[in-house]
């Protein structure tokens, strides 16, 4: 293992049982960082045992289709689990995305973090 | 003729670190020509799934394959040519993401985004080349 500290990319907040993840960067792009971002949020569910997961986007302005992918695997894994996954907050440009390819359907999103907690 | 209108063309190698620093250099020049948010977000996704797919698809990530990239930024549109080296591809064979039989598929969103951002997407040649614009919107919403 690397003795290179690793950035930050996520924070995490546990309100009851709920972990609730917000974004460090403003973007999530490259395809090392969305990885990155993936293994902290598998390691929340797989390491971590946690079922509760409210993704909080208010800082995120810009993200590509790689980040999508890592988004509908974690959702996949959460109902392998038997947990659930909301996410919130998304910024309205990026919610043209959900839209036009339909993952607003599949992937539970909603308006802010009180009603993303108040929705499990 | 605006002062501010930019031409540009280059080369960059199968890097996808390279995008980044073409995304920024877009975006200066579209802020610079009165673009909206809106716009300006549209854009630049449509470049980064276009160069992503020109480096990692078309040019296999191969070190000694190039991407070359000629944009114009006006007060009126944007317009840019991508041509990757690769063996190209025929934009009909890819599926459709949104069909309820793909919509869990990690992948293959790029095109459709691509498509639904920008006013005009052809791909020419074999499939290696991409050429798209988008007109400014004149009014954008704040």
């Amino acid at each position: 293992m690397s003795d290179t500290p690793r950035r930050q990319r996520i924070t995490v907040e546990d309100i009851g049982d709920i972990a609730v993840v917000q974004f460090v960067d403003k973007k999530i792009l490259d395809e090392q960082n969305i990885a990155m971002i993936g293994d902290d949020l598998f390691r929340l569910v797989d390491e971590l045992g946690r079922r509760k997961l409210l993704l909080n986007f208010s800082n995120v302005e810009f993200m590509s289709s790689a980040a999508l992918g890592k988004l509908i695997r974690l959702h996949q894994r959460m109902t392998q689990v038997g947990g659930k996954l909301v996410m919130c907050a998304i910024a309205k440009d990026i919610m043209t995305v959900f839209v036009l390819t339909k993952l607003d359907k599949m992937l539970k999103i909603v308006k802010d973090e009180q009603t993303g907690l108040n929705s499990f | 003729m605006s002062e501010r209108h930019v031409t540009r063309d280059f080369t960059l190698p199968s890097d996808l670190s390279e995008v980044h620093r073409v995304q920024t250099e877009i975006e200066e020049a579209l802020q610079s020509n009165r673009f909206g948010d809106s716009d300006v977000f549209a854009i630049k996704l449509a470049v980064e799934e276009a160069l992503v797919n020109a480096i990692k698809h078309g040019n296999q990530m191969e070190p000694d394959k190039a991407v070359r990239v000629g944009y114009t930024v006006t007060d009126e549109q944007f317009s840019i040519r991508i041509e990757d080296e690769g063996l190209g591809f025929s934009p009909a064979d890819v599926p459709d993401p949104t069909a309820e039989e793909n919509i869990e598929r990690p992948c293959g969103r790029g095109l459709l985004i691509i498509r639904n951002f920008m006013t005009s997407v052809d791909y020419v040649g074999r499939g290696n080349v991409v050429v798209m614009f988008k007109i400014r919107d004149p009014e954008p919403a704040e």
